[in-house]
């Protein structure tokens, strides 16, 4: 065990990028004073043909691109290796690639490295199960060489004690396609930064995610798309539901044109369905463009309650407004939940998402 | 043999300036077998009626009383009212994102028969409607309304009729937007629910057109939040000819 000792700029909260986050809850996390134990949780649950999956030490790893995330800094000086997973060229992996966290230690935080590369022409879903009692920082850079194809599952449905930060980068060369889907269900505090960078062409990326935070949970999203080439295309689509006292969300979604980006097309949207009083949802959309040669850019941003006239027609068929109202949310997530493409994983989470309906009382 | 009795009913919405009063007392009695047209001008309040009927939690009632075979509708919820016999077709049906036309109707049928409905025996129940309506079965699959053509939402509804088979049944402007092929589609369905359960109808509509298939046993002239005249069957050709001028008094 040891402590982090080199001098971060700690954040105070004022900064843009930690002005939602209570850092109170971070566990010490940001300012070097939580004490880092030596788990390595990840695991492939299964043995894949085309797929490899090691730990590999941090010297012989390849560097990262930068971060400005000061816990992200202090993920790099900690983990000493990387768990890192290729597809081999040309390589279509048919059935998913199960990852897992199974974690139980809240006692001591566990620093993480992870490293996903799609060698050329590759194909391949990779599932990410995060469960259990759990106090990490997660780094995970996707490196996608040009015409591979991934997409990305995590599953947040960690227990109500447990804190989560992690960046997820995509790295998206020419004509590669990224797709993520982030459910994040259980947790005290869950903070994710997934960001894309488009270096080729034709490159495109969808970024999907549903959040349901009940009483006390702090649920973050902040997302980043920078579109330094031509003609690559982004989507992004985030939907939430809040419910019970003190409920917190944010969803930042930052997508940046830059003037050699001709050709963009993007689009992003974050919906939030707030189910009761005392919960908070914060989104906010934000587009930077140097350039005018674009395909289209557009953000939306909606924050609502139950929809009388869905409710009432629902219920003029004979349907009770409890199993209205859950009709309703599950229809909500629906969109985005049967993007995973997995039956088990999907009644599983609609089943979550009724109990954290019940559980909210409304 | 079910009755619905509506006995000076009047109903105000709430609006941003504060209640406005819509109904003034309307008084109107519906037996099983019975059909009932109701015509009047834009604006004098029928679907306030039918929602009203049906528990929309916009209105509120503000006198009269309600009653299906004696029973208070008003003190029940909106879906305590389903159950005790009550549909209501409406002039706008809504779009309910994300849940599938199949996983509504069985839901529905759950609740109103107190008993999911055998597997079996549900999908032919569903394939018959539909068929019977003229629906691509491509429908049990499409979200709730969301995305159909206004005839096609018409068309639903009159489904839901005929697989839910209710007491009572309220059809709001269920004949506009439809072209003649399925404005008869969509009688026809009525009809048969007529003849199948005894159905008592409650049928709104600005046109005869429809009243060529389904026939009223009674028509009523609805203006300025009340019924100001009762007739048969030749009422409605003679509302046709002159329109509303004489009940509006302008
Ligand atoms: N929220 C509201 N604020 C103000 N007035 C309202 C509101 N809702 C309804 N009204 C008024 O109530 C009256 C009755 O409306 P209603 O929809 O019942 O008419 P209708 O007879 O069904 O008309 P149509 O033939 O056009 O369908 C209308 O004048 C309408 O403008
Ligand atoms: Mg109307």
């Amino acid at each position: 065990m040891s402590l982090l000792t080199t001098n971060y700029l700690t954040p105070t909260g004022r900064e843009e990028a930690w002005r939602f986050t209570p850092l109170k809850r971070l566990g010490g996390l940001h300012d070097g004073s939580a004490t880092i134990g030596n788990r390595q949780s990840l695991i492939l649950k299964e043995a894949v043909a085309g797929v490899k999956f090691e730990r590999i030490s941090r010297e012989l790893s390849p560097s990262p691109v930068e971060s400005d995330d000061v816990v992200i800094q202090r993920v790099r000086e900690g983990a000493t290796n990387v768990a890192t997973l290729t597809i081999a060229p040309n390589t279509e992996v048919a059935e998913p690639i199960f990852l897992a966290r199974a974690v139980h230690g809240l006692d001591t935080a566990e620093l993480s490295r992870v490293r996903i590369e799609l060698s050329a022409h590759s194909h391949a879903t990779i599932i990410m199960e995060n469960t259990g009692d759990a106090f990490i920082a997660e780094d995970i850079e996707f490196v996608l060489a040009p015409g591979s194809n991934l997409t990305f599952v995590s599953l947040q449905e960690w227990s109500s004690k447990s804190t989560h930060l992690a960046k997820h980068h995509a790295i998206v060369d020419r004509d590669a396609s990224f797709k993520s889907i982030t459910v994040t269900v259980g947790g005290s505090l869950v903070r994710l930064l997934p960001s894309v960078e488009f270096v080729g062409q034709g490159a495109s990326c969808e970024l999907l995610g549903v959040y349901f935070a009940t009483e006390g949970q702090f649920f973050e999203h902040r997302m980043f798309v920078d579109h330094a080439v031509p003609n690559a295309k982004s989507r992004v689509n985030y939907k939430g539901a809040l419910a019970g006292q003190g409920a917190h969300t944010v969803w930042i979604g930052d997508v940046f044109i830059r003037a050699a980006a001709e050709g963009t097309d993007t689009y992003e949207l974050n919906r939030n369905l707030l189910l009761s009083d005392g919960a908070r949802a914060d989104s906010v959309p934000n587009l930077e463009i140097e350039t005018g040669e674009i395909v289209g850019a557009g953000h939306a941003s909606t924050t609502g309650r139950f929809d009388d006239e869905q409710l009432f027609y629902l219920m003029s068929r004979g349907i009770e407004l409890s199993d209205a109202r859950r009709l309703v949310v599950r229809g909500f997530f629906n969109e985005i939940v049967t993007e995973i493409g997995n039956c088990d994983i999907q009644d599983r989470l609609m089943n979550r998402i009724d109990d954290e309906l019940a559980k909210a009382g409304s | 043999m079910s009755t619905l009795e509506i006995r000076g009913l009047q109903v105000s919405v709430n609006t941003d300036a504060g209640a406005v009063e819509i109904l003034k007392g309307v008084d109107l009695t519906i037996k099983s077998g019975e059909t009932h047209a109701i015509m009047g001008p834009n604006g004098s309040g029928k679907s306030t009626l039918a929602y009203s009927i049906a528990g929309h939690p916009k209105y509120s009632i503000t006198g009269g009383t309600v009653t299906l075979d004696g029973v208070d509708l008003l003190e029940m919820t909106v879906d305590e009212r389903a159950k005790a016999g009550l549909f209501l077709a409406m002039q706008y049906p809504v779009e309910v994102p994300g849940v599938s036309v199949s996983n509504f109707l069985r839901t529905a049928a759950t609740a109103l028969r107190g008993e999911a409905p055998k597997l079996r025996t549900w999908v032919g129940e569903v394939k018959d409607a539909m068929e019977a309506l003229k629906m691509d079965p491509a429908f049990a699959t499409r979200n709730v309304n969301e995305g159909f053509s206004g005839g096609e939402k018409k068309r639903h509804e009159i489904m839901q009729l005929e697989l839910l088979k209710p007491k009572i049944a309220i059809l709001d402007e269920t004949d506009s937007g439809l072209d003649v092929d399925a404005l008869r589609i969509v009688s026809e369905g009525v009809v048969r629910a007529k003849e199948a359960n005894n159905l008592g109808v409650l049928l709104i509509t600005h046109y005869t057109r429809i009243l060529r298939y389904i026939k009223p046993d009674f028509v009523h002239v609805f203006a300025n939040g009340k019924i100001v005249e009762e007739g048969g069957a030749e009422l409605a050709e003679k509302l046709e000819a002159n329109g509303y001028a004489e009940y509006v008094g302008s």
